[in-house]
């Protein structure tokens, strides 16, 4: 398939980004770049689904408020989360009366979220402005995919752990003269990929696959030079995801070792935090996109990555009936247009 | 790119196996300690006036409201995280897989909810445990009949 990148017509540029986390975040490495560590994992609310809730209404609210913008100026609002019906997303966000778009891509949603927004944006132009925000919640996917939270068992080395956390980016169809541009400039959507895993405790080895033909495709559809990329960033494939990842493209012929970063790998400090195998969840890319990411963007010290959000797409049913767990690789290519 | 059965070989080699020793002697010491405490409270329990068969059931007692307790707590997840199965073997890990969803699931309510949801995990001990306790009794009952028991 020839076709599968979309560059788009008009670049899609931020202009604010915002991360909010749990305490287990702010112990992290990266726990000072977010906006809002929350030492309560509740967020002050009665339900832990609420609290994911309240996750996306702080990001995009912070988000907002960095940018001087009121909801009423946002066209678009692309928005996901790891619960059943993406609840925590409408729950969160309905206050701010912004015309909204709910996704599921499991871990993926985040570049899901920012691939349909900047194609949206490019589409209408103008002045239009639109947002995407991600959330997950680890107590709510524990709950709702695994075991209960306070459940006393011992967890498998190739497990993640689900990050509380999201992120909420702000893009505008129009170049600011005010703010550096950074700005989505091309997308591509991931195929379904199935690497024959049904192990739900070892989610890496199930979404590597689809990294490793995200990335593949993209450098032979778009015959760009890899040396010319600063970072290619996947979501949440975690230590042995990354590995395997590693494996797959080397033996596709491309190295990316040295520019390869992963959210998983980057959200916990895996000496100090049990973690096993990385950070996972869909607030997992989210959040460490708008606190690490897009502030390296905006001080010029990368010019160009390429950002995929990694997705396992799997039901507690599904996995209980043996199927394989699918994974998704969605890809954006972020630059900076005046570096690039 | 791989085929599946290639890269399931690849997963297999790059995937951190669990530490089954270090967890065999973790749980071998964890379930010895819930153990050699069952039976000093049984000790106190004779030592305050009950009958040894009485101590048993005090005994299984309090452990199921320590473990209850600590499971509400929050604490109990983080020590069998590192005692693994000498925190579940033990009816300790019974009371912890009937109250952690108790308590997850209370916001749903006390009848759809904690009610229909307290046995998720605990289920499968109990509805095993009654089948294999009648298939036994059905065993029996025949034994009994060929030796002229009844």
């Amino acid at each position: 398939m020839k076709n599968r990148i979309i560059p788009l017509k008009n670049p899609a540029y931020f202009i604010s980004h915002a991360a909010v986390g749990g305490h287990e975040e702010g112990k992290g490495p990266l726990g000072r770049c977010f906006d809002l560590i929350e030492p309560d994992d509740k967020f002050g609310m009665d339900t832990w689904e609420h609290a994911e809730g309240e996750i996306g209404r702080l990001a995009l609210g912070f988000a907002l408020k960095k940018a001087g913008l009121a909801s009423m100026d946002l066209r678009f609002l692309f928005a996901g989360d790891l619960q059943n019906q993406c609840v925590a997303s409408s729950g969160g966000l309905y206050t701010f009366g912004i015309p909204y778009i709910g996704l599921y891509g499991a871990c993926s949603t985040c570049t899901e979220a920012l691939m349909c927004l900047s194609v949206f944006l490019s589409e209408s132009g103008g002045e239009s402005i639109g947002a995407a925000v991600t959330t997950s919640h680890n107590c709510a996917a524990e709950r709702q995919f695994r075991t209960p939270i306070e459940y006393g068992g011992q967890r498998s080395p190739t497990a993640q752990w689900t990050a509380t956390g999201g992120g909420a980016i702000s893009l505008s169809a129009r170049k600011r003269e005010s703010i550096v541009p950074a700005a989505i400039t091309a997308v591509m959507p991931s195929k379904v990929i199935d690497g024959a895993i049904s192990d739900a405790t070892n989610m890496g080895a199930a979404m590597a696959p689809a990294a490793a033909e995200s990335i593949l495709h993209y450098f032979a559809e778009s015959c760009e030079d890899i040396s010319s990329f600063d970072a290619i960033v996947t979501g949440d494939l975690g230590r042995v995801g990354s590995e395997l990842l590693l494996s797959l493209l080397s033996e596709g012929g491309i190295d990316i070792s040295k520019i390869h970063f992963d959210c998983g790998n980057l959200l916990y400090d895996f000496d100090l935090q049990d973690v096993h195998s990385g950070g996972s969840g869909c607030g997992c890319s989210a959040s460490v996109l708008s606190a690490f990411f897009v502030p390296k963007l905006f001080s010029g010290e990368y010019k160009r990555l390429l950002f995929l959000s990694t997705g396992a797409l799997m039901s507690p049913s599904s996995v209980q009936q043996g199927d394989h767990i699918f994974g998704v690789a969605p890809a954006i290519k972020i630059e900076r247009t005046d570096l690039c | 790119m791989h085929t599946n059965k290639n890269y399931k070989v690849l997963v297999e080699k790059m995937s951190p196996k669990s530490p089954v020793l270090k967890n065999c002697v973790r749980a071998f010491f964890f379930g010895g300690l819930v153990c050699f405490l069952g039976q000093w409270l049984s000790y106190l329990f004779i030592w305050l006036g009950a009958s040894r068969e009485d101590s048993l059931s005090f005994v299984s007692i309090s452990l199921i409201f320590t473990a209850a307790l600590l499971t509400g707590l929050g604490f109990f997840d983080r020590i069998a995280r590192f005692a693994g199965a000498g925190t579940l073997v033990p009816v300790t890990g019974f009371a912890n897989s009937v109250v952690s969803p108790a308590i997850d699931t209370k916001s749903e309510g006390f009848i759809l909810g904690v009610g229909a949801k307290i046995f998720t995990v605990a289920g499968p001990v109990i509805v095993y445990g009654i089948l294999s306790g009648m298939l036994y009794g059905i065993i029996y009952f025949i034994y009994l009949l060929l030796t002229g028991g009844v």
